[in-house]
């Protein structure tokens, strides 16, 4: 399967599955489960980065369609999108591991734990800032905090189980030919 | 001028960051009128097809959940035949029949039609529900809706050809006039953002008795909703420091969680009503 057709077969899977299953699943109101955002953390190391910040905007955009009020998971996603070049340069355990490996993965980060760094500091972004834009008039920051909390630590575990049924193969590849 | 394009260019992600930052923002802040915008409109048509798709299979599993609601419609709606007919026959026979039945049907000003729900939340501090329904069936900007037990759901803000997306009453925006049914005092009604079945009625008085379980009805001083709906029952009142006022808690009387069929409800004469206001607004500026 050609790279692309990847991506956006994992688009369409990853909305339809946040609006039609996650959203229908009412844990509490402090804690959403969401996943759709595994997209943009799966997209490959080597993206152009101003591509990468159109397809997250676009991204938080279509599931925006879908809850009738555009604007907030776009943000949320342009935000984690900005973030996450930077976080990928400081977690990457050894020099050239992007170019050995194609996309962030536990096997490509060298380990569960910088993985599970990577994936809970931009889950923590994104929820914090959805958060904040949705609350704008609400003054009660204790449950500003409770719910960011309580909604990374369900995204995570909902991370972790996605890992385990779909383990995504790495091929090893080398710059030198 | 060089130094500019230097500048764009060694900044480009940065600036594209802030751009789309602030594309984000505007749509939030202006979301009216976005949505009246053309766009808006092709996306609720095609995120509302995708919808009702799912909606078709999820309706089948909750039939026996609809029957029981419907069944508990009718009963209520059968009560209220009942309690006209319980007249003592001196009353009856002193009434000219088509006098009573016939003018009164005419002179109710609300129409109320059935929809399904196709897509509903609860979870996001601004919820919205939409139905499958749109202009073709009548359904417009500012038409009340009330579900099968009731109680009300919320406000219709934007209609497609076959979709109307409703603004909940689970909706930080939303304000609906209510009224303690007991005493008779109005308030606004709006919600907090937090539990989906607890709302806060607003602006009642300290010397307001208010006992827990009272009803709040709508108050029938807006065109949208006729007098009288549940909205529903007190939970508890609490003073709002520094203020003459208190705060009523309340449990809806409708349950957000599984929607199934809602109804709008038109007002025949909201148009005449609207006009009438804007006339007397326009001859005192």
């Amino acid at each position: 399967m050609p790279p692309l057709f990847k991506h956006i077969f994992r688009f369409i899977l990853l909305i339809l599955f946040q609006v039609f299953v996650l959203d229908n699943i009412r844990l509490h109101q402090l804690a959403t489960p969401y996943l759709y955002f595994l997209f943009i953390l799966w997209l490959p190391f080597n993206i152009n980065r101003t591509v990468l910040l159109i397809t997250a905007f676009v991204l938080g955009f279509t599931l925006d369609s879908f809850r009738h009020h555009p604007g907030f998971h776009a943000a949320a996603c342009v935000m984690i999108a900005y973030v996450r070049p930077f976080l990928i340069n400081f977690l990457i355990p050894q020099e050239g591991a992007e170019t050995n490996y194609e996309e962030p993965s536990i096997q490509s980060m060298g380990g569960l734990l910088p993985y599970m760094i990577y994936a809970g500091i931009l889950v923590f972004i994104h929820n914090a800032w959805l958060f904040l834009l949705e609350a704008w008039q609400f003054e009660n920051a204790w449950y500003f905090f409770s719910k960011t909390f309580l909604t990374t630590a369900v995204c995570l575990v909902l991370i972790l189980i996605t890992e385990w049924i779909f383990p995504r193969k790495q091929k090893f590849r080398t710059n030198t030919i | 001028m060089r130094n500019i394009f230097l500048f764009i260019r060694r900044y480009f992600n940065f600036l594209l960051f802030i751009f789309l930052q602030m594309v984000c923002v505007y749509f939030i802040v202006s979301y009216s009128k976005f949505h009246e915008a053309a766009f808006g409109k092709t996306a609720n048509q095609i995120t509302g097809k995708i919808n009702k798709r799912y909606s078709n299979i999820q309706y089948y599993f909750n039939l026996r959940k609809t029957n029981d609601s419907l069944v508990k419609a009718n009963e209520r709606l059968y009560n209220q035949l009942r309690l006209d007919r319980q007249r003592s026959d001196s009353i009856q026979l002193a009434q000219i029949d088509s006098l009573f039945t016939d003018s009164l049907v005419q002179a109710s000003s609300f129409v109320f039609r059935g929809a399904r729900v196709v897509s509903n939340a609860v979870s996001t501090p601004n919820n919205f529900i939409v139905l499958d329904g749109g202009s073709a069936k009548g359904f417009h900007k500012g038409m009340g809706v009330i579900s099968a037990e009731g109680g009300v759901v919320g406000i219709i803000t934007e209609t497609s050809t076959d979709f109307s997306v409703v603004m909940s009453l689970l909706h930080k925006d939303s304000r609906i006039s209510g009224k303690i049914f007991k005493t008779g005092e109005t308030g606004t009604v709006t919600w907090d953002g937090e539990q989906p079945n607890v709302l806060y009625m607003n602006g009642i008085a300290k010397s307001v008795k208010v006992a827990k379980g009272d009803s709040i009805i709508t108050s029938g001083f807006s065109t949208t909703f006729p007098k009288g709906l549940l909205i529903g029952r007190v939970e508890g009142a609490y003073a709002v420091p520094n203020t003459n006022f208190i705060k009523i808690k309340i449990t809806t009387h409708t349950n957000f969680y599984n929607i199934q069929h809602a109804y709008t409800i038109e007002n025949k004469n909201a148009t005449a009503v609207n006009e009438l206001l804007k006339h007397v607004q326009k001859q005192l500026q």
